[in-house]
């Protein structure tokens, strides 16, 4: 390695760990050897950093107003992405549906697998370890405290991103919305609604 | 390795292996249902190691919240995707 390499990893404020220094190792050896180029690094971070909630917060309006593409995105959720043109990658999203009957929440207590291609980079809360220990134990009072009360005769179901595939809580339509257009629904749709961590909010209340 | 029906009951195998493995302990042993058939996936547990992907079939299998942990809402429920070799009939 030189000494006058540009790579895109922050001054650190702490010693290099040793998986920090592996994969610096194995990023500047693969520019070496020419396999990538630290700008295709740079841009697929910029790609990754830039993507952001706010397709997937369409997509969901669109489900609300189109219930046959509704029923196409709970049965194979990477396709309708495709075809609502959202690229979902390798990805393979499962859309999982709130009903008055049930309540969603998305974790990763393995690590934090996230649909990123979806939604953008994850919160910190989401990687945080007391997130992903507790919302499986007990998910209702983590709900609680990001101020999400669930009925006791609502399902809580969650679900726990171990593999190969990702999701998505396609979020209950707030009441008072009817003929709203798809980007005035948009608007309400939040990440946190399609993690599961949130409800949309009542239109009469935002 | 026999497929398993949606719907039907599955147990967990209580085992305890090092590495990288893609069930969490919460589960293991436990019993659930099949909720949906994912589809054939390469072995993460084998690629972690550099290895061949061995294509298994991954469920999503649908475990009682209290079946899991203690707590009192009987209908609460946690889904998780387990590869076959995990899973065995009940």
């Amino acid at each position: 390695m030189s000494d006058d390499h540009d790579h895109p990893h922050d001054q650190d404020e702490h010693p290099q760990t040793y998986h920090e220094r592996l994969s610096i190792a194995l990023f500047e050896l693969l520019v070496e050897k020419g396999i990538v180029s630290a700008a295709d690094v740079q841009a697929e971070i910029s790609a990754m950093e830039g993507r952001t909630p706010d397709r997937a917060a369409q997509l969901v309006a669109h489900a609300w107003c189109d219930p046959a593409f509704k029923a196409r995105l709970l049965a194979d959720g990477s396709a309708a992405m495709r075809e609502f043109g959202i690229d979902p990658g390798t990805m393979h999203l499962v859309v999982v549906e709130d009903t008055l009957e049930t309540h969603n929440v998305i974790v990763c207590t393995l690590c934090s697998c996230y649909p990123r291609m979806l939604l953008g980079v994850p919160p910190g809360w989401y990687k945080s370890r007391a997130y992903r220990a507790r919302v499986v134990r007990e998910p209702r009072t983590v709900l609680a405290e990001f101020g999400l009360a669930i009925p006791d005769d609502v399902t809580v179901r969650v679900h726990d991103s171990t593999a190969d595939m990702r999701y998505m809580v396609l979020p209950l339509r707030p009441p008072q919305t009817d003929g709203w257009s798809e980007g005035k629904l948009a608007a309400l749709v939040t990440r946190d609604a399609m993690i599961g961590t949130a409800m949309v909010r009542d239109a009469a209340l935002t | 390795m026999t497929g398993f029906a949606l719907g039907s009951r599955v147990r967990v195998r209580a085992f305890y292996p090092p590495g990288h493995l893609r069930v969490p302990s919460y589960a293991r042993g436990k019993t659930g249902t099949i909720e949906r058939v994912c589809g054939t996936f390469e072995n993460p547990e084998r690629l972690a190691y550099g290895k061949s992907g061995d294509p298994r079939m991954l469920y999503r299998v649908r475990f009682a919240q209290s079946d899991l942990f203690d707590t009192p809402h009987a209908s609460d429920t946690i889904d998780i995707e387990i590869y076959d070799h995990w899973l065995e009939a009940v």
